[in-house]
């Protein structure tokens, strides 16, 4: 492979199916975090699917192009808003009187809109997951091992 | 039960939003990382004292996470072992967040730095506190996987590699553990520690038990570095920056290993004659072998790491004999080892901090140029050693007392043996790092700044007054709370099942 083909990423064959399904692995991603209190999955489920459609993105475009949709900081932003969305749903429930106490009306059973702060959980979940799982994948693809010397950063 | 009881999670929540606040505007705000690190570290050792005066008034305080009753949600528990570790933790951490502001300066990203020190904090916080055995799980893998991170925290060759052995070894410890919770769990149907225990009461004894003990014997064991388990703790303790070395000495070696081993056999499982005596010989072989190690060191902080390995054995021997005297004393040696271990630590630090060297080989003579580093790393020689009247004496004759009391001889004569080990090996080190002339190369050398000054000057006045502790009216706040815990395991049962 030359150093060419290897910026635009891998085939037209792969690159056409990856352009194709990524918004489809996106979506289920949503789909799986958004109904994981009343189905199986949830934010951690949902988050790694999510953070999957991103990792297709890099395989098949190269690291330039999935980082451009995607960069560092932002990732590193959403997972730290994530924990600390988590962890202010988790002390509001002070407002009733206990840490993580789910406050909000839970609603009906099995219904989209239920189960009071669970969704929301799972969101901030999701957050913290997908970017955290991108973030990792990120750092394996751009470590670089310089022998000896170096210093931090 | 009163709103008191809402302290309890407070010492999860704040050193988590600390980590993940300054994660977030760190790299910005460059005084961010500083001042909420000192500031949680502040408010959490303040919280703890608050803690400790409540645990005298009500002796033990439940607290349920998420308005879910014991044992189907997950309970938080207050008590005077709790306390005691909360005051023990918050004060090191305190002092050496404010340490850290001038000496992590040598490193350029401090904010990371302070975020993985805080989420570690956190860990070691929650697994203090928690009363589900698997949400302790949970939280040491927190602070393990924080201080994985922070021993490599220099990136280089050698760093790098004790981080990756620490990070296997520390793995494979938290692998045994979570099958011994897993047996556990399968043998008992719950995760709440006092529910467990009232379970195996009625249930009685069973081989799985013993399968779990010796499980989580090895788990807690490699946590704790006691001697066939201790390899990775001389490469990762040394290699990790100076606060983060008397962290991990300090505190992070007792919340994660040594207080779950007198959680789990003290308050859960049980401690049967034969624990005892293999939790005794894994004593005495720490102590006297960490000894012997820690004389043929030439490198500063790897001889107090392998003197930490001696004095962990102390503890877990304090513990093995099992009396009341023996766990005040056990218990007083931990509080003392957490403050002159981190005060070394710290020392050796400053050492460094100044002349760029920890090679005992390369240094002398710096009593001259650096008093106060050198008065207060001696004073914690004399405390770690067993000089009367500091601290680590008085805890160090508990122990070998409560040993003779006991009828146990042997043990009590290894103690003495490692003690003049001890002795002998930080002799070593003080006379070729700050007594004799000043090396050639070394004479422009200055003391450390004012906030590193403080936070040694602060750890020597504590060790020095450390006997204090034991006047009747003080232990019977901070250190007799504690053993009654480990003593009248039947009250920690009670008070907590009444919860449920």
């Amino acid at each position: 492979m030359s150093s060419k083909e290897r910026q635009t990423g891998m085939s037209v064959i792969v690159r056409t199916t990856a352009r194709l399904t990524v918004g489809f692995i996106l979506l289920y991603g949503i789909y799986i975090l958004s109904h994981g209190h009343v189905s199986p999955g949830g934010g951690f489920a949902g988050g790694v699917i999510i953070a999957l459609s991103f990792i297709n993105l890099m395989l098949a475009y190269g690291k330039d192009t999935a980082l451009s949709k995607l960069p560092k900081a932002v990732t590193s932003f959403f997972e730290n808003l994530g924990a600390l969305i988590l962890l202010s749903i988790a002390l509001l429930g002070f407002t009733g009187g206990y840490f993580f106490l789910n406050f909000i009306a839970k609603g009906e059973p099995f219904h989209l809109f239920s189960a009071g702060t669970i969704p929301l959980l799972n969101l901030a979940i999701s957050l913290k997951v997908g970017a955290g799982i991108f973030a990792i994948f990120v750092a394996f693809v751009l470590l670089k091992y310089e022998p000896e010397k170096n210093k931090k950063e | 039960m009163t709103t008191a009881v809402n302290i309890i999670p407070i010492f999860v929540i704040v050193p988590l939003a600390g980590a993940f606040m300054i994660s977030i505007g760190g790299r910005k705000l460059k005084w961010l990382a500083d001042f909420l690190g000192v500031l949680s570290t502040a408010g959490l050792f303040i919280a703890a004292l608050f803690a400790l005066k409540l645990v005298n008034e009500y002796h033990i305080l439940v607290y349920s996470v998420g308005a879910w009753k014991p044992p189907i949600g997950i309970a938080m528990v207050l008590d005077g072992l709790t306390a005691f570790m909360l005051v023990t933790v918050n004060l090191v951490a305190l002092m050496i967040a404010i340490y850290s502001v001038k000496y992590m300066e040598h490193f350029t990203s401090k904010w990371k730095f302070f975020t993985l020190f805080l989420l570690m904090l956190g860990g070691m916080n929650g697994v203090i506190v928690t009363g589900d055995i698997f949400n302790l799980f949970v939280f040491l893998e927190i602070a393990a996987i924080a201080s994985f991170a922070l021993v490599a925290f220099g990136v280089e060759r050698h760093e790098l590699e004790a981080a990756f052995k620490y990070a296997l070894m520390s793995t494979l410890g938290s692998l045994f553990v979570l099958m011994g919770i897993a047996l556990l769990y399968g043998f008992t149907s719950t995760l709440n520690m006092a529910d467990i225990a009232a379970v195996l009461a009625q249930k009685g004894s069973s081989n799985i038990i013993l399968l779990v003990s010796v499980l989580f014997v090895m788990g807690f064991g490699l946590k704790s570095a006691l001697v066939p388990f201790h390899a990775w703790l001389p490469d990762a303790h040394p290699s990790a920056p100076a606060p983060i070395s008397a962290m991990l000495s300090g505190v992070l070696i007792k919340s994660l290993g040594i207080y779950t081993i007198f959680r789990i056999f003290g308050n859960v499982i049980g401690v049967t004659p034969a624990i005892a005596s293999i939790l005794m010989v894994l004593g005495c072989i720490s102590m006297v072998v960490g000894g012997f190690l820690a004389i043929g060191q030439w490198d500063l902080k790897r001889l107090y790491a392998y003197s930490s390995i001696s004095q962990m054995g102390y503890i877990i021997l304090g513990f093995g004999i099992g009396t009341p005297l023996s766990i005040l004393g056990s218990l007083f040696h931990l509080f003392n080892h957490s403050v002159f271990k981190s005060l070394l630590f710290l020392g050796a630090g400053a050492v460094e901090y100044a002349t760029g060297t920890r090679d005992m080989k390369k240094l002398g003579g710096l009593m001259k140029k650096m008093p106060v580093t050198g008065m207060t790393s001696i004073i914690g020689t004399m405390s770690i050693s067993g000089v009367p009247p500091f601290a680590g004496f008085w805890s160090k004759l508990i122990i070998i007392l409560a040993a003779v009391e006991a009828g146990q001889l042997w043990p009590a004569v290894w103690a003495i043996v490692a003690s003049v080990l001890t002795l002998a090996a930080f002799l070593k080190a003080m006379k070729c790092t700050f007594w004799g002339d000043v090396r050639v190369g070394l004479e422009k050398i200055i003391e450390v700044p004012f906030l590193m000054k403080f936070s040694l000057i602060t750890l020597a006045l504590i060790t020095s007054v450390g006997g204090l502790l034991l006047i009747p009216g003080i232990q019977n706040v901070f250190l007799n709370q504690a053993v009654g815990v480990m003593t009248e395991s039947a009250d920690y049962l009670i008070a907590v099942l009444q919860h449920i």
